[in-house]
């Protein structure tokens, strides 16, 4: 059933591809009924899948039999929670780019690809195939912010698509040794991800080959110092390319770096801990910091996603339960919480005052002309702070609990940060909507055009998405809980020992 | 002595040869006077079935036969590699229909199906003389279809460079076979490396190696040997650089494989990581090295797509020769993988140049700016060819490099060539960076408001979209291909 979210959404390209080349309304119909169908499916199979700890086959088939790849895709309660997301943010993204009137068929084409490659990530459990899936990501992604992006895009683009590809090479060095010493110990090709987990890599070649794979994909996740393609990256994208971005393929790297890189080299994550929650605490206070002295609006969302996707790797690197839930959850609440930020900064105000400028928008109070964006940004503002009842509190709460008993200092260190993340937010909501200047006259001659349907409807379910979780967690705890209790995460949380 | 054994054995080459001369005929005869455009058609239709028969016939046969010592040698998986150098030069043909260089239709065709020949007749080869007359049988054919563009300087330029240089690395390697031949009494490669085997490496056989490795490094333009390439890229016509950077290129690599891991058995020493023994492969090692690095370094900064596909072709050589000195049969047929989808990809490639030449008048890179609108299905064969260049999954050229490392990086057990490996992943990973400069063109670039429409010839639209969905289906199911090499 899951695996049909690949299926539509590809299926949803090749319409496109086919429809005539300048009706856009047609293709912004055929984006977001594939993306809808897309979600509606990502729903009822998750809900469908009765033992989320377990990871549930989906499709198993041979594909190169000459070195073990399997089309193998499955489900794991992780699995479920970000396929999940990726369908919230797809459905979200196309009622956030309603206006792309530039080159329409093309632009949603390259989108709905994008969100084909994520949905593929997420349900592979097969290497290889995760790895076509991530690649398959990168190349939309270029296109979509160098084609339809704004300031600098072409750096931006190109920024992130090396980035990228370099993060993905990483990878695939790690691969290819891990895969050769894996067929020297089983006695057969493989690359299934189940298999490989169980295969003892010594410990001498966990220190050099996991530090490989964890970056590689961490490049993804925003790691600090290796987060500068992120903040360019979303400044450059058009809307919905950043809520993309921000929205799930960030979690894209998290997600390698849990499923792969540590479940593969356990010994390796503990001999690494430390240096990646360094990594993760300094990215959190470091991307918050900077988040506050911007003067450009995306830039600060573009700062404030670092920080938060901190949150993720420091959840990661505590190895205990508690922290690695509220890293999984984290991917989770970011990827709602950023996709909202960004659709009212790059859609509700930029395309509307074509500014991001503080400086500029201080003298528009843009919250008085525009009273929906003002709210919707106060609302994620307060969600993207932390605040109970919001997702983004139950996640970062069980990160600290983790991480407090690990490494209380950078944890304490990490509680900085999250006073940076009140201010800059603060700071963004004041400058960006209720300033106390009067509003220039000159902006009351040209009303701007008030908020649209589509963006209320993908406000409002961001929203709730993000308000649902903060009351019920359970309902995504379930998924996520048992299935580090499964024997799959067995080694890791045991520390590397069988 | 019967002659018929031999016509047997070799007819395949025979109906290609067959097939020259109703080229030519008809040429001469009947399409005598017709447009330049019937006479490609029609010639084309008569090299496609010629070659497509022969191909089919080497398909179907299941013979094992060994001639005249190795003066020729068949058995499936020569005839295989055969199929595919026919098969290329099918598409080579095909795309370059729409060619407006030259009046000599007949003599274009000819020559394109000569080449094919000594292509076929080198990699039946297993004996030096035999090897030798082939290669230069084929490069002989090659020079002249560089400098078939009779209207343009350049291409006159080219071609000389590339027969001066050419003729060179023939000396050296006429130097190299001697000196084998005076080592071991036989030019044939088995015999050659049973006389070499257990005396080490003595001056004489390492001179030996290091000129075959000169000889073959010019034809395979590896660096340091490579200044030819872009020149005679740029310059020749289109296709003639396709047939150069296609078809050739597996036949060479086939032999190159062949001689050194057949002749120089034993001499093989060691490039492995704190593991380094004199021999052939850390010869190969340092060439695969320095063309894998300069090669997509000096890429990035041409302007010309032509040049820029030379340069790729420089680096893709140094990928292709870690897999001759993986020396082992898993590298070889991962080698061999590697190499024919490379060919299906940049035959692709050429021919989306040239209908962008023939219509836009250059190949600069602004050249292809707005071709996503322009031609739409253009440009997507062209994303399809340089992605798979570049090795983005699920295309072909990232199933061959992957099958191509992770078969190289077993030799010498404990991932000894690691170092190499890795080495060129970075280097693929900095290619991306080039092929997406053009792709940005053809997709993010508008065009200038008066350029030219596009329009694409009916044969070369077929051969393009067959080679798209080829660099798909073998990067979706590389089994179709692997099982037979």
């Amino acid at each position: 059933m899951l695996a049909w979210t690949i299926y539509i959404t590809f299926i949803g390209v090749l319409v496109l591809m086919l429809l005539p080349r300048d009706n856009a309304r047609a293709a912004r119909i055929v984006a977001l009924l594939t993306a809808i169908a897309g979600c509606v499916v990502a729903f009822v199979g998750a809900i469908q899948q009765t033992n989320p700890g377990e990871v549930t086959t989906i499709v198993k088939a041979d594909w190169i039999p000459a070195i073990g790849a399997n089309y193998y895709l499955a489900a794991d309660g992780i699995s479920l929670v970000l396929v999940v997301l990726t369908g919230l943010a797809a459905v979200s993204g196309i009622l956030f780019s309603w206006n792309i009137e530039k080159r329409t068929k093309e632009f949603f084409a390259f989108y709905l690809a994008l969100i084909g490659g994520v949905y593929g990530v997420f349900l592979s459990f097969d290497l290889l195939l995760l790895f076509v899936f991530y690649e398959l990501t990168i190349i939309p992604k270029y296109f979509l912010i160098a084609r339809w992006g704004s300031t600098r895009k072409e750096y931006g683009a190109m920024k992130l698509a090396l980035y990228s590809f370099v993060g993905s090479h990483l990878v695939l060095i790690g691969l290819i040794a891990a895969w050769v010493v894996a067929k020297g110990q089983l006695g057969h090709a493989s690359l299934d991800l189940i298999e490989l987990s169980k295969v003892h890599f010594t410990a001498g070649f966990q220190h050099w080959v996991f530090p490989l794979v964890f970056a590689g994909f961490a490049i993804l996740a925003g790691m600090w110092p290796f987060h500068t393609w992120a903040p360019t990256g979303h400044v450059a994208a058009p809307t919905a390319g950043s809520m993309l971005l921000a929205g799930v393929v960030m979690k894209l790297g998290a997600y390698g770096c849990l499923r792969v890189a540590m479940v593969m080299f356990p010994e390796g994550v503990r001999e690494w801990q430390w240096a990646i929650a360094a990594l993760a605490v300094a990215g959190i206070v470091y991307g918050a910091g900077v988040a506050l002295v911007q003067r450009d609006f995306k830039f600060v969302i573009g700062y404030s996603s670092v920080s938060h996707m901190g949150f993720v790797l420091l959840g990661l690197a505590t190895l205990n339960t508690i922290g690695l839930d509220g890293a999984v959850l984290q991917m989770f609440s970011h990827g709602i919480i950023a996709g909202l930020l960004f659709g009212v900064v790059g859609r509700m105000v930029y395309d509307r005052t074509h500014t991001r400028d503080f400086n500029d928008l201080e003298k528009m109070n843009v919250g008085k002309l525009l009273p929906f964006a003002g709210i919707t940004f106060v609302i994620a503002g307060i969600a993207s702070m932390g605040l109970p009842g919001f997702s983004g509190f139950v996640a970062e709460f069980q990160v600290l609990m983790g991480a407090w008993t690990v490494f209380p200092k950078l944890t304490i260190l990490s509680g900085v940060g999250i006073l940076i993340g009140v201010a800059y937010t603060l700071r963004a909501v004041q400058k960006g909507f209720y300033s106390d200047t009067p509003p220039d006259a000159a902006h009351h001659d040209h009303p701007l055009e008030p908020i649209s349907i589509p963006e209320r409807f993908g406000a409002v379910m961001l929203i709730a998405a993000s308000l649902v979780i903060g009351f019920f967690p359970s309902l995504l705890m379930n998924w996520i809980e048992p299935c580090f209790k499964s024997p799959l995460f067995e080694r890791l949380l045991k520390g590397g020992a069988l | 002595m019967n002659y018929l054994p031999v016509l047997q054995l070799a007819a395949p080459e025979t109906i290609v040869t067959l097939t020259v001369l109703v080229v030519l005929g008809a040429d001469l005869t009947v399409l005598r006077g017709k447009s330049l455009a019937a006479r490609f058609n029609v010639g084309a239709l008569l090299s496609v079935l010629g070659c497509a028969s022969a191909a089919c016939l080497a398909f179907h046969r299941h013979v094992d036969a060994n001639l005249f010592n190795g003066i020729l040698v068949v058995n499936p998986a020569v005839d295989f590699i055969k199929v595919a150098i026919l098969a290329l030069t099918v598409f080579t043909i095909l795309i370059s229909t729409g060619g407006k260089f030259t009046d000599h239709v007949g003599e274009y065709l000819a020559i394109i199906l000569l080449a094919t020949i000594g292509l076929m007749f080198l990699v039946s080869a297993e004996d030096l003389l035999m090897i030798f007359i082939a290669l230069e049988l084929a490069s002989l054919s090659l020079y002249i279809l560089t400098a078939f563009n009779k209207h343009n300087a350049q291409s006159a330029e080219a071609a000389l460079k590339y027969f001066l240089f050419g003729g060179m690395s023939a000396a050296f390697l006429l130097f190299g076979f001697s000196l084998l031949y005076g080592l071991s009494g036989s030019t044939n490669l088995g015999e050659i490396a049973k006389a070499i085997a257990g005396k080490g490496l003595d001056p004489l056989l390492l001179v030996a190696i290091v000129t075959t490795v000169i000889g073959f490094g010019f034809k395979v333009a590896a660096v340091p040997f490579h200044l030819w390439a872009p020149d005679a890229y740029e310059g020749a016509p289109t296709p003639s650089a396709a047939f150069i950077g296609a078809g050739s290129k597996v036949a060479s690599f086939y032999i190159v494989a062949k001689i050194f891991t057949l002749g120089f058995a034993g001499a093989e020493g060691s490039a492995v990581w704190h593991g380094y023994v004199a021999g052939w492969t850390p010869t190969i090692a340092i060439i695969a090295a320095l063309s894998m690095v300069l090669g997509n370094l000096t890429a990035i900064v041409q302007s010309s797509v032509k040049r820029l596909l030379a340069y790729s072709a420089i680096a893709h050589a140094g990928y292709m020769l870690l897999g001759v000195l993986g020396n082992n049969p898993p590298s070889a047929s991962a080698l061999m993988f590697y190499v024919i989808t490379y060919a299906v990809t940049v035959i692709g490639a050429f021919g989306v140049v040239t209908v962008v030449e023939e219509t836009t008048g250059g190949d600069a890179i602004a050249n292809f700016n707005g071709l996503s609108r322009r031609a739409p299905g253009l440009a997507l064969c062209l994303m399809i060819f340089l992605l798979s260049l570049g090795g983005i999954p699920p295309l072909a050229g990232f199933i061959g490099k992957f099958f191509l490392f992770s078969a190289v990086v077993t030799v010498g057990g404990n991932l000894g060539l690691l170092w190499l490996v890795i080495l060129a992943i970075a280097m693929s990973a900095v290619s991306f960076y080039y092929y997406l400069r053009v792709l940005k063109a053809a997709y993010v670039e508008d065009a200038a408001t008066d350029a030219p429409a596009i329009k694409v010839p009916a044969l070369t639209l077929l051969a393009l979209a067959l080679l798209a969905a080829l660099v798909i289906l073998l990067g979706c199911a590389p089994g179709l291909l692997t099982r037979y090499l």
